[in-house]
């Protein structure tokens, strides 16, 4: 009796963790846009790029790079592109990442500049530490472009 | 110099406050370089940055490619035994090369009574200036898919030799000769960024060097391997735990590993505190030493 009722514990146990798992897989194969919901959506983004933008023109290592550019399409662009890469309905609809960047002669000290005032950013906007970190992990693949090596 | 040495206390107060005017100064605020906060470790009992007992790869100071920093920093050990003070001070052109200074003085406490009675030496103090550099080979510690990369030397100057030489250290100078290699990952643990640090040191320093160099059952350089890893909780608090292992050269003690569990607190670039549980093992007959690690570290 008891070795049944054992038995029947672990086959509904196996049963349970088969049906868990399978749920995560095929939760899995949904959009994952849980980043973007931490992030605040569009609009949230937004705010992070406008804040981040008022950082970058206050900061003299970079502020230079940025003399004439067009504000309303930097803030498009890079909301977009933040959107997209954190899972939401966006698509990213400027210009190529390496192309872009190879003629500034992007230095680590501003590339630094630039991810201490997205993350001042962020933390003004009050995202989460986590979605912080996960947003910059997706932005890591781009430092070789951005820095043209 | 000497009389400073034996007040360590009173040198500690000093170079905090030192250290705290520094901090309150408004021009060199303006000048503390560029890389993001707590990137550039803190300063370890042998002036190299990194954690406590461990140099990792990274640089002292915020200093960018672009860029000069200086750190200072004063630290103090308190094990059941022992105690040792260290101050250091450290500079870093373009994150490239770092050069450090240390002195640590080690307070023998009750061993003072063994070496009386057992040696008939007076002595109550052991002294030791560690010169160091150390260079980034290649990478970044967080942009980097393969971390950042990094060698180093210490040299280290026994300033009282009288007690290592009873015990069998056969030199009073040595030179420590190690390759790091640190890794942050990007939200790796509950959405935290975690730190990894490896390095690898040849050495034939007795208790780093305190105890001299090389001895009765080696005498040759060993290969010691060393760790760190961290948990940024955000990021101005990092918590993580370190181990380095030790050679065993003396035939008159054992020698033991160590390990330390640590938590830094890295308010802004400027400063940085760091607080640990320290475990050194047997250290000359006196046996499981263990206590409290206290940092203090300035940055411009
Ligand atoms: C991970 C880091 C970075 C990302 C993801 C990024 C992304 C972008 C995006 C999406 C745009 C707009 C593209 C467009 O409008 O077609 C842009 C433009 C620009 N970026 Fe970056 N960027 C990064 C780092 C940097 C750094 C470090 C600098 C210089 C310090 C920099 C300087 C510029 C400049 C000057 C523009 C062009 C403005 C204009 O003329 O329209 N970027 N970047």
């Amino acid at each position: 009796m008891g070795l049944r009722i054992t038995k029947t514990t672990i086959a509904a146990l196996l049963i349970t963790t088969g049906l868990v798992l399978g749920g995560c897989q095929s939760l899995q194969h949904e959009p994952d846009n849980r980043l973007y919901m931490q992030l605040g959506e569009r609009s949230g983004i937004a705010d992070v790029v406008e804040d981040l933008l008022y950082l970058i023109v206050a900061d003299e290592r970079i502020n230079h790079q940025f003399k004439g550019m067009n504000v309303a399409q930097f803030h498009r662009n890079l909301t977009d592109q933040l959107c997209e890469l954190s899972g939401g309905p966006c698509t990213y609809t400027g210009r190529e990442m390496r192309e872009l960047h190879a003629d500034m002669g992007i230095t680590a000290t501003q590339f630094n500049a630039l991810a201490e005032n997205l993350i001042l950013a962020m933390e003004k906007n009050r995202i989460p530490t986590a979605a912080q970190n996960k947003l910059i992990k997706r932005l890591l693949p781009m430092y070789p472009d951005i820095r043209h090596l | 110099m000497t009389r400073l040495v034996a007040q360590p206390v009173k040198k500690l107060w000093a170079g905090t406050l030192v250290t705290l005017g520094l901090l309150a100064s408004p021009v060199v605020m303006a000048d503390v370089g560029s890389r993001i906060w707590a990137t550039g470790g803190v300063t370890t009992i042998e002036g190299s940055a990194g954690g406590g007992l461990v140099p990792w790869a990274m640089l002292g100071s915020y200093a960018s490619d672009e860029e000069w920093g200086g750190t200072l920093a004063l630290s103090r050990a308190e094990v059941d035994d022992y105690s040792l003070a260290v101050t250091g001070a450290g500079l870093n052109w373009n994150n490239r090369i770092e050069v450090t200074v240390a002195r640590q003085t080690l307070d023998l406490d009750s061993l003072v009574f063994t070496l009386k009675n057992g040696f008939g030496l007076e002595q109550d103090e052991l002294n030791q200036d560690i010169f160091g550099v150390k260079v980034r080979l290649v990478g970044d510690v967080l942009y980097s898919p393969w971390g950042q990369w990094s060698a180093g030397l210490q040299h280290k100057r026994q300033r009282d030799f009288t007690v290592p030489n009873a015990i069998g250290a056969r030199d009073d100078s040595g030179t420590d000769v190690y390759f790091s290699g640190s890794k942050v990952f990007f939200a790796a643990v509950f959405g935290r960024n975690l730190l990894v640090n490896g390095t690898l040191r040849g050495t034939r320093a007795n208790q780093g060097g305190l105890l001299g160099f090389g001895g009765d059952l080696n005498n040759g350089y060993e290969v010691m391997a060393e760790a760190g890893v961290g948990v940024f909780i955000n990021r101005q608090w990092l918590v993580g735990a370190e181990y380095r292992q030790k050679p065993d050269n003396l035939s008159f003690a054992r020698e033991d590993d160590w390990w330390d569990m640590f938590i830094a607190w890295v308010p802004d670039r400027r400063l940085a505190v760091t607080a640990a549980f320290v475990n050194l093992g047997d250290i000359a007959t006196l046996e499981d030493q263990q206590g409290i690690y206290l940092s203090l570290q300035g940055s411009f």
